[in-house]
């Protein structure tokens, strides 16, 4: 399991055009924003967690495609099935992997993005506390939506069109998250809703992700 | 009689889906355009609404039904992943565009109702923006079912899809009551409540949601036998090209 992890990373960070990628669009689609609704910071911080964590979500949605793709094209995939490693397996290192290679280093950044938009100051914690706890679940998410769709030539755009209505109650909760942290409100709920939804996807997920797998590889 | 699954045969499933179709549609049409007929011309004006209220007999109707297609799909969905029953897996296929022909007129009457009673065509309440997320789910059902070639692959990828789409948009329907408040009313039509719509409105909403769901089973009743119809004709042409 941990050599399959460590491949998955090297591959990452060597094969070029990945790693480095989401984080340079997450930073485009920050600065794109204040360009579209004009530089006022009032209304900048008022709407920078909602920002931040749409620009972190289709940063994670972008590198969907490679989580399982390149391995179904080289036929290395075939091989992980036949291994001893359970499909359920698998999928959880790959979600695990993309995690470490995006939403990881999407949290990191976020704090400097929210300097552009003037996040308010008791913002910053909450923020990356929410990307932190939110950003496995859209791992985990894509992880199928890349499973379903991996037999299909240049199904990139059917699988954002599939993994996107599963963002929303994610979206929801850490954007809520967020926000509440910036303007101080009570946050415990969508903190305990968010942490569930996380969990309970990377309990429950990889079943569904393996079994559609297991389809398409037969 | 004998039992459910006797259905789950091609043959006797088209061959009873052609002997209820007819009996289905007349029960439709007629239900239809009494419920309608009677919505619309011989009830009163409701006293604050005026008569725009009359959408009701087709916006509330037509919201019911998009919801039960999506409960139906996921019902058949289980029995194909179950018990591999292809008529099972075509009848959801079937299903899914009345569905999201369902929901596009649940959001366009609602719409339309809008308009006068609450001031806009559109606002983020909790119900509007769940029925557009449905919206969303049917359309990433159907392109799934578009997008790949082989039939039984088809069926178990869209039918893992529908079983955790159902999930995520029930999670999606409590995540989007707690983002935002609502301009809904309650419950319209539970058995208990004070607050239900008077009978002089009832009765015809009653009829008119019969004539939605008989019209819905006349629909997939058709269009699966007809994607029966469609499969059993590929067959034989490639029988034909092989002999």
């Amino acid at each position: 399991m941990i050599s399959l992890l460590i491949r998955d990373l090297k591959l990452a960070f060597r094969a070029g055009g990945g790693f480095g990628l989401g984080l340079a669009f997450f930073l485009i689609v920050t600065v794109l924003v204040p360009f579209g609704v004009g530089p006022e910071s009032s209304l900048l911080s008022k709407i920078a967690p909602g920002i931040l964590w749409l620009g972190a979500l289709l940063a994670c949605l972008l590198s969907l495609d490679r989580i399982l793709a390149l391995d179904w094209e080289d036929g290395s995939l075939d091989l992980l099935a036949t291994s001893p490693l359970p499909l359920e397996g698998v999928v959880t290192i790959k979600a695990l992997a993309h995690w470490l290679t995006t939403g990881l280093p999407l949290t990191l950044a976020a704090p400097f993005f929210g300097l552009l938009l003037s996040l308010p100051e008791p913002g910053y914690p909450w923020l990356v506390l929410s990307l932190l706890l939110g950003t496995p679940a859209l791992s985990v998410i894509g992880t199928f939506g890349a499973a379903l769709t991996v037999g299909i030539k240049r199904g990139g755009l059917l699988l954002s069109l599939l993994v996107l209505p599963f963002y929303v109650p994610t979206l929801i909760f850490g954007a809520e998250l967020a926000r509440r942290g910036a303007e101080g409100l009570a946050t415990t709920t969508p903190l305990l809703m968010l942490a569930g939804i996380t969990f309970g996807v990377i309990a429950l997920l990889p079943f569904a992700s393996a079994l559609v797998l297991r389809v398409n590889l037969r | 009689m004998g039992s459910i699954w006797e259905y789950a045969n091609p043959v006797k499933f088209s061959r009873t889906a052609g002997l209820v179709l007819p009996w289905v549609s007349i029960g439709a049409t007629v239900t239809l355009v009494v419920g309608l007929v009677w919505g619309f011309f011989f009830t009163p004006d409701d006293y604050r609404q005026g008569s725009t209220v009359k959408i009701i007999y087709l916006h509330v109707p037509s919201a019911l039904m998009a919801i039960n297609v999506w409960f139906m799909m996921l019902v058949t969905s289980l029995v194909w992943l179950i018990r591999r029953h292809h008529v099972s897996a075509l009848a959801a296929k079937a299903a899914a565009p009345v569905g999201i022909v369902m929901t596009v007129i649940a959001l366009l009457t609602g719409a339309i109702w809008g308009q006068p009673m609450w001031g806009t065509w559109w606002a983020w309440d909790p119900r509007l923006t769940s029925f557009l997320i449905l919206f969303l789910f049917y359309l990433g059902y159907l392109a799934l079912w578009g997008a790949i070639d082989d039939p039984d692959t088809a069926a178990d990828l869209t039918s893992v899809l529908c079983i955790v789409g159902s999930v995520f948009a029930v999670l999606s329907r409590y995540a989007v009551n707690f983002w935002n408040q609502g301009l809904h009313q309650g419950a319209t039509l539970s058995l208990d409540k004070e607050e239900n719509i008077a009978d002089v409105f009832s009765t015809p909403l009653y009829i008119s949601i019969a004539g939605f769901v008989l019209l819905f089973i006349a629909l997939v009743f058709l269009r699966t036998r007809t994607e029966i119809q469609k499969r059993r004709t590929k067959a034989l042409l490639a029988r034909e090209r092989l002999g």
